[in-house]
C-alpha cells in the first residue's frame, strides 16, 4: 500500500515540458518556436492541418527525432528513464506481426516494454484482449485482423503495460464509434489516475479537459539547416 | 533479461512459420550446390576438389538471402520504433535478434552442408570439415550482415543494396573458412592456424557487428 501511494505521488509531481522546439526533415522546416507544458493528470491535443508537424512532435517527444532546436524536460518522472522509456508511443503503423497470432502479438510487447515475467500469465494477456474486445479472436493470425481491430490490438499494449505518459498519434484513426467512447474513456481514466497524453488528432478526443495546441504549416518552404527566424503560426488555446 | 528472450523467441517463431526465411534460405543453398555440377560437368575428381568452396560459397549467398529483412519488416510495420525507445540497449537488442536469425537460418546451413556435400563427392572427413568451419564463420556472415541490414533500413533500399555491402566485407571468413577445410581435405597446409584466425573473425564481428549496425540505426532511422 506504502509503495503504491509512494508511487502515484510520483506520478502527481510529473510535469512534461518542450521549451522552443525546432524541427527540420528533409532540409524542409516544419516547424519552430513550438513551447508546452502538460502535467500529471492533463492531456495535449495537438492539431493542425496535414504536414504541420504533429507526428514529428510527437516522436520528437519519443525521442525518435531529435529537436533541431530547443529541448524537452521531464520533471518528476524516472531520473534513470529517458522520455520515450517511461511513454507508450503509438504511431500511425500497428506493430503486428502477421505471422503471430493475437495473444502472442500482445504477449511479445508485453514482455518486451514491461521487461518482467509477471506478463507471463496466460490470464493476464487475456484480460487485456478483453479489454478492447479481441478475446474472441484470441488465436487469429494477426494478419487477418481488419485496420480498427489492428489498432485495438496496438491499444491493448498501452493497456497492459502500465506507463504514465502517452503518446497518441491519431489514436481514433479506423476505430468503430463503440471503440472511440472506449478510447475516450481509458484515457479519461489514465488522466484521473495522475497520467499524462499527448494525442495528435484531427477529430474530437472528448477529454473533459484538454489543453489544444494548435501547429500551423511554416510558410518560410525550404532551408538548409538553418535554425531561426520567425515562429510560425502558433496559438495555444485553453 | 525478459524483454531480450521475448524477442528471440518472437523472431525465431516468425522465421520457422510460414513466409519465414529459415526453410527458403536452405532451399536456396540446394539450389546453388546442384547447380555447380551442371555447369563445371560431372568430373567427380574436380568436384571434390572444389566442392568446399562450393559448399562455402553456397551458405554466404543463403545467408544473405534473409538478412535484408532482418530490420526491414521491423521498420516497416513501426516496431522498430518501440524497440528504438524500449529500454534495452539497441546493441543487446541487435544480438538478440543476430542470434535469433542465426538460429534460424545460419544453423539449418550448417546441418545441411554434410547432405549436400554428398552430392559433390567429398570424403567424410571433408564433410566434417566443411560443417565445423560453417559452424563457426557462418555466425560471423550473421554479425558482418546486420550492420549491412541496418544500413539498407536506414537508406530505405532493400535488394540488392545488402549483398553489395556485405558480400566484400565477408572476403576475410570466407578465405580463412575455405583455407582451413582445404587444410584437412588436401593436406598440405596446417588446419588450426586458419581456423583460429577464423574464430577470431567471428568474435571480432559478434563485437563490432552489433554496434556499428545500433549506430546506424540510432542515426538512420531518424
Amino acid at each position: 500500500m506504502g509503495a503504491a501511494y509512494a508511487k502515484v505521488c510520483e506520478i502527481v509531481a510529473m510535469k512534461l515540458s518542450g521549451h522552443d522546439l525546432a524541427c527540420i526533415r528533409g532540409g524542409r522546416r516544419v516547424f519552430s518556436g513550438v513551447s508546452f507544458s502538460v502535467a500529471a493528470g492533463d492531456a495535449l491535443v495537438l492539431t493542425g492541418p496535414n504536414g504541420a508537424g504533429k507526428s514529428s512532435l510527437l516522436r520528437m517527444i519519443a525521442g525518435l527525432i531529435h529537436p533541431a532546436d530547443g529541448s524537452i524536460a521531464l520533471e518528476g518522472g524516472d531520473p534513470e528513464l529517458s522520455v520515450g522509456e517511461q511513454s507508450h508511443y503509438v504511431g500511425h503503423l500497428d506493430p503486428l506481426k502477421p505471422a503471430l497470432t493475437v495473444t502472442e502479438n500482445l504477449a511479445f510487447w508485453a514482455r518486451f516494454l514491461n521487461g518482467t515475467s509477471e506478463v507471463d500469465d496466460a490470464a493476464f494477456i487475456e484480460r487485456g484482449l478483453e479489454a478492447v474486445g479481441l478475446a474472441d479472436l484470441a488465436r487469429l493470425p494477426a494478419g487477418y485482423l481488419s485496420a480498427g481491430q489492428r489498432r485495438r490490438l496496438s491499444l491493448a499494449r498501452v493497456l497492459a503495460v502500465p506507463r504514465s505518459i502517452w503518446l497518441l498519434d491519431e489514436p481514433t484513426t479506423a476505430l468503430d464509434a463503440a471503440s472511440q467512447e472506449r478510447l475516450r474513456r481509458v484515457m479519461q481514466d489514465h488522466l484521473s489516475s495522475g497520467g499524462l497524453v499527448v494525442a495528435a488528432t484531427h477529430g474530437p478526443l472528448g477529454l473533459a479537459e484538454a489543453q489544444h495546441l494548435r501547429l500551423g504549416i511554416a510558410s518560410t518552404g525550404r532551408e538548409n539547416s538553418r535554425i531561426g527566424g520567425a515562429g510560425n503560426a502558433l496559438d495555444t488555446m485553453q | 533479461m525478459t524483454a531480450l528472450s521475448a524477442l528471440f523467441a518472437r523472431d525465431a517463431r516468425i522465421s520457422i512459420r510460414i513466409g519465414g526465411g529459415a526453410i527458403m534460405g536452405v532451399l536456396f543453398f540446394l539450389t546453388v550446390v546442384t547447380l555447380v555440377p551442371f555447369a563445371v560437368g560431372p568430373d567427380l575428381a574436380l568436384l571434390r576438389r572444389i566442392g568446399p568452396a562450393i559448399l562455402w560459397i553456397g551458405a554466404l549467398l543463403s545467408s544473405l538471402l534473409a538478412l535484408d529483412r532482418l530490420f526491414a519488416n521491423d521498420h516497416e510495420d513501426g516496431s522498430l520504433d518501440l524497440i528504438l525507445m524500449a529500454r534495452p540497449p539497441l546493441e543487446l537488442v541487435i544480438v538478440t535478434k543476430a542470434l535469433a536469425h542465426w538460429i534460424t537460418t545460419g544453423l539449418p546451413l550448417v546441418v545441411a552442408s554434410p547432405i549436400l556435400g554428398l552430392f559433390l563427392n567429398l570424403e567424410p572427413n571433408a564433410l566434417a570439415a566443411t560443417g565445423l568451419t560453417l559452424l563457426i564463420g557462418t555466425p560471423a556472415l550473421t554479425f558482418i550482415g546486420v550492420v549491412g541490414a541496418a544500413l539498407a533500413t536506414a537508406l530505405r533500399r532493400g535488394g540488392l543494396l545488402l549483398p553489395v555491402l556485405v558480400l566484400p566485407l565477408t572476403v576475410p571468413v570466407l578465405i580463412f573458412g575455405v583455407a582451413a577445410t582445404n587444410a584437412a581435405v588436401v593436406g598440405g597446409g596446417r588446419f588450426d592456424t586458419p581456423l583460429t584466425i577464423l574464430c577470431a573473425l567471428t568474435l571480432m564481428s559478434g563485437v563490432i557487428g552489433p554496434f556499428a549496425a545500433a549506430a546506424t540505426l540510432r542515426y538512420g532511422m531518424e
